[in-house]
């Protein structure tokens, strides 16, 4: 009889929550019962809130098993849990869970699926195809495909893909970067971590492909510090498809160069601002540029650079697959295709979540996320990180759709959903907005590095009770300035959240005292 | 270069002396304001020399909305002084939070008694 074998997540929330001694628990009870296994660390599904989620192969179907601890296995072990046999914590097979089966897997679809480092089991799975294919179809071809597609920069800003490569592809010179920004710092993210821990040769490929598409031969990719395990998988990753030939000059014989070098942050918000992590590649202070110049005219050491997000990136493959009007046909209005959606903070059911845009925040909470872990009622969502606006219930039925949300002082941005309860002082969580743009400002242009500080003070000064009205009036001044006139998101946004807890939730800064 | 310095230096020390900038400079033939000022921005170059442990507390939004705030107060009156507890801006385990940073190791879902737990494996592993 072959090895039975068993999955258990290498994957930084399912290990945070115990999956390495699952893992280890599971090959001691397995080798007390005689019993022959292979353990395969895949990376998550996706489904938070079930890890670590165990799955068995029996006959070729994976039987899951949520929030299995390591106390757990003897009885699991007793059970059967080789053959699938039954327990309260079996969820059935994993392809009818239906968190994963609803989704739109088009960018995460071998995440959870494959063994995450093995690349025999990345090409048993499309792995590379799209870069054969890319080769087949040359250069311009594959921009074309990415621009029909509407794919659009998945981390924050949403400008057009296509029309960026094409701009570095018509660029002068023969040097030019590919520069990744996996510098994933917003809250309530973690979509760019999943993939590289789930599927790392995935972006590897898609890397190549964007080298290939506009003539680069060497890429970048900028990893935040905070992400440990992450940096362990993916350098192990660059290093195996560098000795099969996946990386390095000539590959696989196509006469097409390319390689790949992985550099770690030092902790700084800022960094995944795209000039600010271009001057920490280069070893400096990650002080954001003036544009113009374009990164994609002068980006990386002066050269032409394409700057894009892992989830950007890691959408290419399928498009040259399957073609851009596939992608393309997915979505709503300007809002093409899929993004991977982080259901975060006080959520029931958190995870990730692909789905075509056009899903509502409700959709997503209620349907997926199950309400609040509290069981209190939701107050208030913040969308798209620390910069995003704070939503009252009254606009959970907007759709996810770029523009949507821009119409209503909001952004999708990185497509993290957090979720607080009534219990939430919002007063605090704009206090919070200020302090957290002080701390991270780089510090270059005025209206971020004092307006921040500035603003902390006069919410201070709110929630004290003093002056209410000409404190109001000046922070309202001082979010305009800071919109209009900081250099980059940083400071142009922090008056987001701001300014949505001001016209939702004013109230919460009535409590603090009397009006004078 | 310099970035990859001092990432070396302090996973190996765990902090940046004077000296060490002053040092680092001359080698690199840098100013050492060139230097200061790298250390100084970036959050994982820390002046001053930590605990035997570094704990990483979250403190961003997701976090937050699952008691993050409560469970920092809870966690400086938990730990002796061998034990440095530092503010970070998102760990990415933001589905299952609130969410800490032990020794470099992510562990999620901390309410007090996981952190008093964790406290107590710390405390083992010394003994």
């Amino acid at each position: 009889m072959s090895a039975v074998k068993v999955y258990v997540p290498r994957e930084t929330t399912s290990v945070s929550v115990g999956a390495d001694a699952v893992a280890v628990a599971i090959a001691r009870a397995a080798k007390q019962a005689g019993a022959s296994i292979q353990i395969v660390r895949n990376g998550s599904w996706g489904a938070c809130w079930l890890e670590p989620l165990v799955e068995v192969d029996v006959d070729g179907t994976r039987i899951a098993y949520g929030n299995v601890a390591a106390a757990d296995i003897p009885d699991l072990f007793a059970a059967g849990l080789l053959a699938g046999g039954d327990h309260e914590k079996r969820l059935g097979p994993i392809n009818e869970v239906p968190y994963l089966i609803s989704q739109d897997r088009w960018t995460f679809w071998r995440c959870g699926l494959i063994e995450a480092l093995s690349l025999e089991d990345f090409l048993l799975h499309q792995g590379f195809k799209a870069l054969q294919k890319a080769w087949e179809m040359g250069p311009d071809a594959v921009i074309d495909a990415v621009t029909a597609s509407g794919l659009r920069g998945r981390g924050g800003a949403g400008f057009p893909t296509g029309i960026k490569w094409r701009t570095v592809a018509d660029a002068a010179g023969p040097q030019k970067y590919i520069a990744c920004n996996a510098d994933e710092g917003d809250s309530g993210t973690f979509s760019d971590r999943m993939l590289m821990e789930g599927d790392p040769f995935g972006l590897l490929e898609a890397l190549a492909i964007a080298g290939f598409a506009v003539g680069a031969d060497k890429a970048y990719i900028y990893l935040r510090s905070e992400y440990p395990l992450t940096h362990t998988i993916l350098a192990r990753a660059i290093e195996t498809a560098r000795e099969a030939g996946w990386l390095g000059s000539d590959i696989q014989g196509s006469g097409f160069d390319f390689d790949v070098e992985l550099h770690l942050g030092a902790g700084s918000y800022v960094c995944g601002e795209e000039t600010a992590m271009l001057e920490s590649l280069e070893g400096k202070k990650g002080i954001v540029r003036y544009k113009p110049p374009l990164p994609a005219h002068e980006g990386l050491f002066g050269k032409p650079t394409v700057v894009n997000n892992v989830v950007t990136l890691a959408s290419v493959p399928n498009i040259v697959n399957l073609g851009g009007e596939r992608y393309a046909g997915m979505g709503v209005n300007r809002s093409k295709g899929t993004l991977a959606f982080q259901l975060a903070g006080n959520i029931r059911r958190g995870g990730l979540v692909e789905k075509s845009f056009g899903v509502t925040l409700r959709e997503l909470i209620d349907e997926y996320g199950g309400g609040t872990a509290s069981g209190r009622p939701v107050k208030a969502v913040q969308v798209g990180g620390p910069l995003g606006a704070y939503l009252p219930e009254s606009q959970l039925d907007t759709p996810l759709d770029y523009e949507a949300f821009a119409a209503i002082g909001a952004m999708i941005g990185h497509g993290g959903i957090v979720v607080f309860d009534d219990t939430v002082d919002m007063a605090g969580q704009a206090r919070f907005a200020m302090e957290f743009c002080a701390i991270e400002s780089c510090g270059k242009c005025t209206p971020c590095r004092i307006g921040s500080t500035r603003g902390v003070e006069i919410i201070d000064r709110m929630i004290k009770g003093e002056e209410r009205e000409a404190n109001y009036d000046l922070l309202v001044e001082l979010c305009d300035t800071m919109e209009a006139a900081s250099l980059c998101a940083m400071g142009g946004m922090t008056p987001y959240p701001v300014r949505s807890v001001l016209k939702h939730f004013a109230e919460d800064f009535a409590s603090g005292g009397d009006e004078t | 270069m310099l970035v990859q310095i001092l990432q070396a230096i302090v996973q190996a020390h765990g902090w940046v002396s004077e000296d060490t900038i002053r040092q680092l400079a001359q080698a690199l033939n840098l100013s050492r304001a060139d230097v200061h000022g790298v250390v100084e921005y970036y959050h994982d170059f820390r002046t001053a020399q930590p605990g035997r442990n570094i704990v990483k507390i979250c403190q961003a939004e997701a976090c937050q909305a699952m008691g993050s705030r409560e469970l920092t107060q809870h966690a400086h009156a938990a730990v002796d002084a061998g034990t440095t507890i530092e503010p970070v801006y998102c760990l990415g385990n933001c589905a299952c939070a609130p969410a800490v940073m032990v020794n470099g190791k992510t562990i999620g879902r901390v309410d007090a008694a996981r952190f008093d737990a964790l406290v107590a494996d710390l405390r083992g592993a010394e003994k």
